[in-house]
């Protein structure tokens, strides 16, 4: 008898009375509704304060266009760049031992601390009119400052270590066996990697890339400062919002972020989908998997 | 730190003995190593090294006016107070949003625990905009505002809320995976001891997750510090009242300072990088925490 209450005693003491429960959850709901339900509904209310029309009108403009293209064009090129170099990255650190190994992974992850307008700043000092290397440049009639080149770095800088981030724990967790199991029974280097560390790794790898497919499309301090703001050609889409903002043509720098917003919801709904899928596989992983022999 | 990774390897009591072979049998180290440091040169430490290069070519004395103005000193206490206040507020709500994800079922949790995310995918730019409408005197919140003479937009509230916005994600990510792996049991042996809920909060659980807490503060902080996109949108930026740093920076590059944008880059580049090796050495000693528990 008096076991039971014991028992009953502790279980009510991991949790809360109810009221304290309803009111802890009503709070931070509060926040979330606060702080991110409504800004989201801000950007599509204001968006279509006009009507449908006026928002595809906006959506139709060709500077509108020519920043939907940029924007497109610098994630395709950014996102492939720091995925070779994600993949090669926690491939080095996370497989084999060496001496440096703590001071690298702590350089990677140096890009996400810099503030995107120091970002930007360096490669102004680099390549622009006044940089190290810029006279060159112009003499040979080399723009990357002002210019789509630019563009592109900034942002490989700001997205760079998103990709090696998340698969550098991943592939520490599983360590070596596998591949070594591989290469014993005679498969390559490659057909290792294609056949054994891949299929391990691609939920990290999905996660990865379309965090940094987000922040390259919506890099915005960084871009501003090397794009020198010439719409039509230097202008991706958050510099286009800011420009159409600040021309108090709300409804049009609405209807431009309401389509990266768009993107935003679609990032979080795959992101959600590959945790999903990640946790299903590695209980089934876990159900396969023979029973440790001790704790 | 190393030893705190290689600790949680499987087969890591074997110890030396295991690693010499792996780094025979492996292919692969010196192409993937090779390209890793020329990428990681090319893209962030010859640029990073440009700008301290840049500030040795200013006197003493051109630096220090730089980076000792009254209007940048103004900005620097403006950008490091308001994104202490707002990491400061994330991690009391962050928390909370954290212990009602992890320990609380209600309806909707999936939505809201993937919502948490959304100022990491939301472009800043795009969230300075909606904040700003959502709280200028016509907007939403701002009018319901108007009457208590309440302004959140331009002007030093407005930047905080923006950074609250820019750092949430960061402390309920920190510390959501240590309550969810917190084992209830302590909790329990608490109660069954005699302890109230408060004390058991307080004295059991809190500790486990006090070293999460303060590095999503650390990262949540240094995000705030560098932030641009979505404050200038919202802040009014006057200065000496609601410029922040990185305003600065940019204010002085259009005028053709480049010096000047260099040395308060520099200065700003200095505290990003000793906040990187806090949040480093805060996330080692919460592995280190972790690992002694179980």
């Amino acid at each position: 008898m008096s076991n039971s209450r014991t028992l009953r005693r502790a279980k009510a003491g991991t949790t809360e009375p109810t009221w304290v429960r309803w009111t802890l959850i009503a709070v931070a709901l509060s926040f979330i509704f606060l702080f991110l339900v409504l800004p989201l509904a801000a950007v599509f209310t204001e968006a279509l304060r006009k009507g449908i029309d006026a928002y595809l009108e906006a959506l139709k403009e060709p500077d509108a266009w020519t920043a939907i293209r940029l924007t497109l064009l610098t994630a395709a090129i950014a996102v492939p760049l720091n995925l070779v170099f994600g993949v090669a990255a926690a491939w080095c650190i996370a497989k084999y031992e060496f001496p440096g190994k703590a001071f690298l992974t702590t350089l990677v992850d140096l890009p996400f601390s810099v503030s995107p307008v120091v970002a930007g700043l360096v490669y102004v000092l680099l390549f622009g009119a006044h940089g190290w290397i810029g006279p060159w440049l112009q003499a040979h009639d080399i723009k990357i400052i002002f210019a789509v080149p630019g563009i592109v770095l900034a942002t490989v800088f700001v997205t760079f270590p998103f990709i090696a981030r998340e698969l550098i724990p991943l592939m520490q967790a599983q360590g070596t066996e596998e591949e070594q199991a591989a290469m014993v029974l005679g498969a390559t280097g490659w057909q290792t990697f294609w056949h054994v560390t891949l299929p391990n790794i691609k939920w990290g790898l999905v996660y990865g890339v379309i965090l940094c497919n987000a922040r390259a499309m919506g890099e915005f301090g960084a871009v501003s400062v090397v794009s020198g703001h010439i719409r039509g050609q230097t202008n991706t889409m958050p510099l286009h919002v800011e420009i159409l903002y600040n021309e108090y043509q709300s409804v049009a720098a609405f209807a431009v972020a309401s389509l990266l917003a768009l993107l935003a919801v679609l990032t979080l709904v795959i992101k959600s989908f590959v945790e999903w899928q990640f946790e299903r596989d590695q209980k089934v992983a876990a159900e396969l998997a023979p029973e440790p022999a001790g704790g | 730190m190393t030893a705190a990774i290689l600790s949680t390897l499987p087969g890591a009591a074997t110890g030396t003995v295991r690693k010499r072979p792996t780094r025979h049998v492996l292919p692969g180290f010196n192409i993937t190593l090779g390209f890793t440091l020329f990428y990681l040169s090319l893209i962030v430490l010859i640029p990073l090294s440009a700008l301290v290069f840049k500030t040795f070519t200013l006197t003493w004395e051109q630096f220090w006016v730089a980076v000792a103005s009254p209007r940048v000193v103004a900005s620097y206490q403006l950008t490091f107070g308001a994104s202490f206040i707002a990491a400061l507020v994330n991690v009391v709500f962050g928390l909370l949003v954290a212990w009602v994800l992890v320990r609380y079922p209600f309806p909707g949790k999936k939505i809201i625990d993937a919502l948490v995310d959304l100022p990491f995918a939301l472009p800043t730019a795009v969230a300075g905009i909606a904040l700003t409408a959502l709280l200028a005197d016509n907007g939403w919140v701002g009018q319901l505002l108007v009457p208590f003479d309440i302004k959140l937009a331009f002007n030093r509230n407005g930047i905080v809320i923006a950074l609250i916005f820019i750092g949430l994600p960061f402390v309920v990510r920190t510390v959501q995976p240590v309550l969810e792996d917190a084992e209830k049991e302590l909790e329990e042996a608490a109660t069954c001891l005699g302890a109230s809920r408060w004390q058991t909060f307080r004295y059991v659980v809190f500790p486990s997750i006090a070293p999460a807490l303060l590095t999503g503060f650390a990262m949540a902080f240094a995000r705030a510090v560098g932030e641009y996109g979505s404050v200038i949108f919202i802040a009014g930026n006057m200065p000496m009242v609601s410029e922040i740093t990185p305003l600065i920076i940019i204010g002085k590059l259009e005028q053709y300072d480049y010096a000047g944008a260099t040395a308060v880059a520099v200065v700003m580049l200095g505290f990003s990088f000793t906040l990187l090796l806090v949040i480093n050495a805060l996330q080692a000693w919460q592995r280190r925490r972790s690992g002694a528990q179980s």
